[in-house]
């Protein structure tokens, strides 16, 4: 039932907050705020009290029949990873709602209620073990981040949003088709029509239709990771988008796609998946260097920010197939720590926006003179992009590299290139931006420094960040046992283990 | 005590954070204490463990400190720990001593500068990430250390912002070194999968039962650390950041030469010797690796006009006196040779500094002059700083030093004795190009106009270190003087013991020859002509042989021009052109539609006699 008051709050608080938006602004800030905090409440109360493992996975489950005819029912089950997920999703929405109080002044009661709406969306997918339902709350969570793009954006923000929205909705469709193959090779092998996930895992289908269908999953999931080639939606999206949008889509709504390879690619279609591994790491790693390439080119400071997102998401990629439990707990650390990262990177973009009016770092340099605490937050979360040891990032990255390791050296080593690419760019934005001489932006009248609420919320990001690369492991036993289950699905079917993993203590 | 060994490296770190959380508050004399008494209090804590260490050594010489467990994952498992044993204590005390020393020479050298606060921040964050480098009992929180190093140097390399070539150096270093990181930690991943474990000890002991000598594997992995050690210890091919390092202040360049980082390789090696023993030609390329480093930072160190590149250059060559000292297993000597290294080039920094705190920040050798009578204590400690450099026979610590890698390297069969010819070459050079700024800066007609005095701050570092520099080498002494034997009876817990030579000549012969290059030094600029010769030979090797060029023109640029020519991401066409594509579809179709019912008519007949033809011809 608890899961059901997880959707069910700010759905509700969102229609509220557009009502109350029409009387007063603040009241739709405030109801959020509260809404927010209230299913963040809530999600912590699921925190499994025993960390230890040998527990069932799932933490807690609601079921009610939907559509009974077509075995369509309303299933929601969380355990560890979706528990961590929807805590990223709850933190990041209440932190967009703090760090827009000043950027959003216009229809401020409906631009929080297709934020919340947003969150809405993304905590079902995250529940849904349904596979209709989890596509209806995928697509669900599009349409008010579509509008949050073209109502709340920048320049060019129909382009984005249009594009955002026609390449996740393309490759949904995919995703559709695939899962009614799915569910009708299932019913013609065992006579029941069911979308249950667990009911279908295990489908037995030949090595062709196998390969074929996880191919319609992964576009989808891909499409949203972003993996190459199909990450084109993502500079432009995140680029136009108000910093509260690109904070819920680099923090969240990516995080949806790497979400849906763990859950249902790989143990829904384990044989195909592995023989699809060489090719997905290829992608992976050629993400990581082409991203790492294109930020290092850009101009545009938040665009390059998006493209650093590419070369971070090559990681989990590559770290979903390698597929051990080494890999698996790293790609888990690196979706927490590129979320608060690169979420902490978009809004400084936007606060500096809010300030210089612009985001062309050619006009840039030399901010650490005016706004010395911005852009010290800037080079720490710039430093923590580029993998220091002891900040989220760097954990997440090991301990892919090293599950990678087992799998493939070769995809490895060139993922490590990675590691250098992103000082090469991580550094040129803090030279460009903060060091150097003081450059020729056009607004020099508006140059304070943080306030308030943005210095908390950096605040809490940073020692998010810390938190995660010095004591890791809390998320690696919350996580634990969803993740297990999940290894042992998908490699129910297989020949044998996929991967040597170590041993020696 | 021991059990407080965790606060050495924490003491500087917390310096660090309250410093950074309040720089903008705190006034510059509550900066200047919090720095300087946070790396004080570490070093004084880190004497006294040394003390309790030495009088009463633990079990098997080691003392470890486990503080947390950083992860655990499917059975493999990372600890935050600490392990002292005779090497890390030489480490830690040379860190934390001699970077204390620097943080006292740097109040009073920093004063009046933007971003006093952040200065030390920085400061005490590059000492405790060393101290993390040498005590680290595990791999990774080694590279944590070893990253966190690389991190404080781009920090304080770039310190003056305003100026981008500042930045550009700083960022340099940073990506430089971080290449050689990359292979390191491509290194330890190997490791882990081959051995099962990052704790350093436990993979030193199990890489012998697994791997035979010079079994590929273990030669792969020792040439991987080798990649991160020439990184930062900037030996070939990866030293090219170490001379534009100097951008950063005075007593930055202080503490990356001798307390922290550039030693940091060398500490490496010498800690994982136990794989280069099983690596035969990965370790005799460190030696080559040294002896190349030393001879072309030598070089190029006489082609320099600026005394902070002519230090640089001289920081490449002496560790390349350590990577030949550890070439050829003389793992005591490398050891002691950094020990030396570190008093007597930051004791040569330190009086540089001094030297252009005076000068209005002036560092051209050329437009000094004369100074020994304006500047006596900036003069008698660059003097004596020069001489333990040069290794001037007897007198300096540095003689010792680099007589027991010369030593070291006589004893070890042929390829020894090429590399000893390197090394007695290079301390000729050494001689020369160190005294021909001795006596070009020092001596001769005056060019500069001398301002303000020196506070105590200054001269008590001055004088430490020199002291350092002349006596430090008395703990070690070859069997033909004295044969005091402590500091390799020290490590003789941790590294193998090493050869005696035999013979006096070639340690006569090698005092001999830094002597002449002293001497050569006087005769050629006792009286400079101010005209530099600007021969080619003097170009080539006043940019070191020509590496950035090269680097340049292979990586940098072409890198560059592929970022900008795809600044907009080739992918993105593909997708604008199904974009165009139905657009023009779109367009085309459209225009069929016109109303006009003669294009219609035509349309159908069209159609119909297509339709004909194919039902009658096919």
């Amino acid at each position: 039932m608890i899961l059901l008051w997880l959707l069910a709050v700010p759905a509700v608080g969102g229609a509220l907050a557009w009502g109350a938006g029409a009387a007063h602004a603040n009241w739709s800030r405030w109801i959020s705020i509260v809404v927010l905090s209230l299913d963040l409440l809530l999600a912590l109360s699921l925190i499994s009290p025993a960390t230890s493992t040998g527990h069932t996975a799932w933490i807690a489950s609601f079921e009610r029949p939907w559509i009974p005819q077509l075995g369509i029912s309303f299933e929601l089950d969380l355990d560890g990873l979706s528990l961590v997920l929807i805590l990223l999703t709850l933190a990041l929405s209440l932190i967009s709602v703090v760090i827009s109080w000043t950027e959003i002044t216009e229809r401020v009661g409906l631009f929080h209620a297709n934020l919340l709406w947003t969150t809405t969306g993304v905590i079902g997918v995250f529940l849904a073990l349904d596979l209709f339902l989890f596509f209806f709350f995928w697509e669900l969570m599009l349409v008010p981040m579509y509008f949050l793009i073209a109502l709340w954006g920048h320049e060019n923000r129909f382009y984005a949003a249009i594009k955002f929205f026609l390449f996740t909705q393309g490759s949904g469709l995919i995703m559709l088709i695939a899962i009614l193959v799915l569910v009708f090779i299932h019913q013609h092998a065992t006579g029941h029509l069911t979308f249950d996930y667990l009911a279908l895992l295990g489908t037995k289908m030949n090595s062709t239709t196998a390969f074929w269908l996880m191919l319609g999953f992964f576009i989808a999931f891909a499409v949203k990771l972003p993996a190459v080639p199909f990450h084109t939606w993502l500079p432009d999206a995140h680029t136009e988008a108000p910093t509260a949008g690109s904070v819920l889509l680099a923090g969240i709504l990516l995080k949806t796609g790497a979400y849906g390879l763990l859950r249902f690619v790989v143990p829904l279609f384990p044989d195909a998946a592995h023989a699809f591994a060489p090719v997905a790491m290829t992608l992976a790693v050629i993400g990581i260097l082409y991203g790492a390439l294109l930020a290092f080119g850009q101009n545009d400071m938040k665009r390059l920010v998006a493209y650093s997102s590419i070369s971070h998401m090559g990681f989990i990629l590559l770290g979903v197939f390698a597929w051990n439990t080494l890999a698996l707990d790293g790609v888990v650390v690196q979706m927490l720590a590129h979320g608060v990262s690169t979420s902490a990177l978009f809004i400084l973009v936007g606060a500096l926006q809010e300030r210089i009016h612009t985001r062309d770092m050619r006009f840039m340099g030399g901010l650490w003179g005016s706004l010395p605490r911005l852009s010290a937050f800037g080079m720490f979360f710039a430093i923590a992009s580029l993998g220091l040891p002891g900040l989220g990032n760097f954990i997440g990255e090991f301990l892919i590299l090293l599950g990678s390791f087992h799998v493939s050296v070769t995809f490895t080593v060139f993922a490590a290139g990675g590691l250098v690419a992103a000082a090469a760019y991580s550094l040129l934005l803090v030279q460009r931006a903060f060091h150097g001489t003081v450059g020729s932006f056009p607004d020099k009248t508006r140059l304070f420094d943080l306030e308030t609420p943005h210095l908390v919320v950096m605040m809490v990001l940073t020692l998010s960040i810390v938190g995660l690369g010095v004591y890791p492991q809390p998320i690696f036993c919350q996580v634990a046992p969803g993740l297990s289950v999940l290894q042992r699905s998908g490699q129910q079917v297989s020949t044998g283990p996929r991967a040597r993993v170590v041993e020696q203590p | 005590m021991r059990e407080f060994l965790w606060l050495v490296p924490a003491l500087p770190l917390l310096g660090s954070v309250i410093l950074m959380l309040g720089s903008a508050r705190l006034s510059v004399r509550a900066s200047a204490m919090i720095g300087v008494l946070s790396v004080g209090l570490a070093a004084l804590l880190a004497l006294v463990i040394s003390f309790g260490f030495l009088l009463e050594p633990p079990a098997g010489d080691v003392y470890q400190q486990t503080l947390w467990r950083w992860f655990h994952v499917s059975s493999f498992s990372v600890n935050i720990g600490l392990r002292l044993d005779p090497l890390s204590l030489l480490m830690m005390l040379i860190t934390s001593g001699v970077g204390f020393l620097i943080h006292l020479f740097a109040t009073e050298f920093m004063e009046g500068e933007q971003g006093y606060g952040r200065f030390f921040a920085h400061l005490n964050l590059f000492v405790a990430a060393m101290l993390l480098l040498v005590l680290a009992r595990n791999f990774l929180v080694l590279y944590a250390g070893w990253e966190g190093v690389g991190l404080c140097s781009y920090l304080l390399i770039g310190f003056w912002w305003g100026d981008p070539l500042n930045g550009l150096a700083a960022r340099k270093a940073f990506i430089v070194t971080r290449i050689g990181d990359t292979a390191f930690l491509i290194g330890l991943l190997l490791i882990a999968t081959h051995l099962g474990t990052l704790n350093i000890a436990s993979a030193m002991t199990r890489a012998p039962e697994t791997w035979d000598v010079a079994s590929p594997m273990v030669t792969l992995i020792a040439f991987l650390l080798l990649g991160g050690a020439v990184g930062k210890s900037a030996q070939l091919p990866l030293h090219t950041w170490l001379p534009d390092a100097m951008a950063g202040p005075t007593p930055v360049s202080a503490l990356i030469h001798a307390a922290t980082m550039v030693t940091a390789g060398v500490y490496l090696i010498a800690r994982t010797h136990a794989l280069f023993l099983l690596a035969p030609i990965a370790q005799f390329t460190v030696g080559i690796v040294g002896a190349l480093t030393l001879l072309l930072a030598g070089f190029s160190a006489l082609a320099q006009n600026d005394i902070k590149r002519v230090l640089a250059y001289s920081t490449m060559s002496q560790i390349g006196y350590m990577f030949v000292a550890l070439g050829v297993g003389a793992w005591g000597a490398a050891m002691f040779h950094l020990m030396t290294h570190a008093f007597f080039k930051a004791l040569l920094f330190l009086s540089a500094g001094a030297v252009t705190m005076r000068l209005h920040h002036e560092q051209d050798i050329f437009k000094m002059g004369g100074l020994w009578r304006r500047l006596p204590v900036a003069f008698w400690s660059f003097l004596i700083g020069s001489a333990a450099l040069a290794a001037l026979p007897l007198i300096t610590a540095g003689f010792y030093s680099k007589e027991a890698i010369l030593s070291g390297a006589w004893v070890d069969g042929t390829s020894g004795r090429v590399l000893w010819g390197a090394g007695v070459v290079g301390a000729f050079v050494t001689g020369v190009y160190i005294f021909r700024v001795v006596f070009i800066a020092f001596f001769g007609e005056e060019h500069a106009h001398v301002s303000g005095r020196y506070g105590w701050r200054v001269i008590v570092p001055l004088i430490v270190l020199s002291t350092l520099s002349l006596v430090g080498g008395f703990i070690q002494l070859p069997p033909a003087f004295g044969h005091i034997t402590l500091l390799s009876d020290l490590l003789s817990a941790v590294v193998p013991a090493p050869l005696e030579a035999t013979t006096v000549l070639p340690l006569l012969f090698a005092s001999f020859v830094s002597i002449f290059g002293i001497v050569l030094a006087a005769v050629l600029y006792w009286r400079p002509t101010h005209a530099q010769a600007d021969t080619p030979l003097w170009r080539f090797w006043h940019a070191a042989a020509g590496f950035d060029w090269l680097y340049d023109r292979l990586l940098v640029c072409p890198l560059l021009w592929a970022a900008r020519i795809d600044r907009n991401d080739f992918i993105d066409r593909v997708y604008s052109g199904i974009v165009w594509a139905t657009r023009a579809g779109h367009f085309a179709v459209r225009r069929t539609q016109s109303g006009r019912v003669r294009l219609y008519a035509a349309g159908l007949a069209l159609g119909s006699i297509c339709l004909i033809a194919i039902a009658v011809l096919r």
